[in-house]
Order: structure tokens, then C-alpha cells, then sequence
């Protein structure tokens, strides 16, 4: 038997008014990560199993530096922004739900600015 | 008065009887593609802080990643970019209200494979007449 009123058991349970902002925030980084990604992919594919000073000489270019840079930033905040999404969706346990979210954002900022930092740290030595 | 039958009540869809579609396989492959890039990307970030270190700290990364074993999770991974990165151009279309018919939602499905293959194949060669 549930005593408590209809509105104390929904209350807390619905939208948290903010899905809109998220949303849009989402496919602002996704716009972002079109032109990132056709000028990052490329000089990437072609650096990897590279010479250690070519390669270095590659990141140490501003301009792939920055590219580097941005695409680096703006896929650490798409990821942490789809992997909130997916487990929003998927974990349902009270416990499970904000330990899983803390942690895939932690990752997130992690390697996003340790990225940051590997590329700053190549075009500053330049 | 309160709901008798909550908690019991069929959840829409039902994914156990569905017929499988183009449209809901292209959903849940953007989604599995997107978490496996986390990979991915950690590899990426990994190789760049190798870069950042010594010629030696550099060497052992990049022997790793351009290996067989490393080498096969990139390439997925970037197989896995293409695929999330046209899906993600059809759904930002799709978000601007066009191509939401049935037709143009196979068709550009179907085109969204065929530019995953097509830039996998053109990454494919690049990095491997690169350095």
C-alpha cells in the first residue's frame, strides 16, 4: 500500500527543463566536428608510423597544431555529451546512474585536456 | 486515483518482436560506434602524448598502434568516425526536417554507407603511403 498522495510520487520525476540546452549544445559540437574532422583525419592518417622529427615538425606547424587542438576539445565535449545521452538512457540503478556519469565526464575532461596539453606542449617546442 | 496496473504496462517499442529496419540499425550503429570511439579517441590522445615525449617514448607507441593488434582497432575506429560522422550529418539534416520519408531515409541511409566505405578506403590509402 503506497500512502503518499499522487503528486508526492511523481514529484522529482519529470524533466529537468534543461533537455533543450543539452540538445542544442550537442549539435553545435557536431557542426564543429565536421570541418575539425576533414582537417584532422588526413595528416593524421599520414603521421601515424611516421619519422619522429617529421611528425614532430608536422604538430609543430600552427596551423595542424590548432586543428589538432580544436578537434581534441571539441570531440572530448561531443563524447561526454553522447556518452551522458546513452547512459541516461540505459542505467536505470539511483547508484549506478551518477557514478557512471561522474566517471565518463571525468574520462572525458582527462583525455580532452591531456590531448591539449600532448599538441601545446609539440607546437610550443617548435 | 492512482494508476492499478503501473510498472506493468507494455513499453513502446517493442524491440523483441520488431522487424528489423534500415532506419533503427543505422540508430543503434551511430550509438555503438560513438561509445567504441571512446577507444578511439583515448588512442589518439595516447599517440599525441607520446609525440610530446621522447623519440624512444614515440617509437613504442607508434610501433604499437601501427601493429597488427593496434593497427586493427584503428582502423575499426576510423571506419567507426566515417560511419558517425555521415550518420551525424544525416541526423542533423534530419533535425532540420528534411529527408524524414520513408524512401529518403533508406536512400540516404544507403548513401551514408557508401561514403563510409568510400572515405575508409581513401583513409586506408593515405595512411598507408604516408610516413
Amino acid at each position: 500500500m503506497d500512502f503518499r498522495t499522487d503528486r508526492q510520487r511523481v514529484q522529482g520525476l519529470g524533466s529537468a527543463k534543461e533537455g533543450t540546452g543539452h540538445w542544442w549544445s550537442q549539435r553545435l559540437t557536431s557542426i564543429a566536428l565536421i570541418p575539425l574532422t576533414l582537417l584532422f583525419i588526413f595528416p593524421f592518417a599520414r603521421a601515424l608510423g611516421g619519422d619522429f622529427e617529421a611528425v614532430r615538425a608536422l604538430y609543430g606547424n600552427p596551423f595542424h597544431a590548432i586543428v589538432a587542438i580544436l578537434f581534441i576539445i571539441a570531440t572530448a565535449i561531443h563524447l561526454q555529451q553522447g556518452l551522458q545521452v546513452v547512459i541516461e538512457d540505459y542505467v536505470h540503478s539511483k547508484a549506478v546512474l551518477p557514478a557512471a556519469l561522474i566517471a565518463s565526464a571525468a574520462l572525458c575532461w582527462a583525455l580532452g585536456l591531456t590531448g591539449v596539453f600532448a599538441v601545446a606542449k609539440i607546437a610550443f617546442a617548435a | 486515483m492512482a494508476d492499478v496496473n503501473r510498472g506493468a504496462r507494455p513499453l513502446s517499442p517493442h524491440l523483441t518482436i520488431y522487424r528489423p529496419q534500415i532506419n533503427s540499425a543505422m540508430s543503434i550503429f551511430h550509438r555503438i560506434t560513438g561509445v567504441g570511439l571512446t577507444l578511439g579517441f583515448l588512442l589518439g590522445v595516447w599517440w599525441f602524448l607520446g609525440l610530446a615525449g621522447r623519440p624512444e617514448r614515440f617509437r613504442i607507441v607508434d610501433d604499437f598502434l601501427t601493429g597488427w593488434f593496434g593497427g586493427l582497432i584503428l582502423i575499426l575506429s576510423m571506419v567507426a568516425l566515417w560511419y558517425h560522422f555521415f550518420n551525424g550529418i544525416r541526423h542533423l539534416i534530419n533535425d532540420a526536417g528534411y529527408f524524414l520519408e520513408r524512401e529518403d531515409v533508406q536512400n540516404t541511409s544507403i548513401a551514408v554507407l557508401a561514403g563510409t566505405g568510400l572515405m575508409a578506403v581513401i583513409t586506408l590509402v593515405v595512411a598507408l603511403t604516408g610516413g
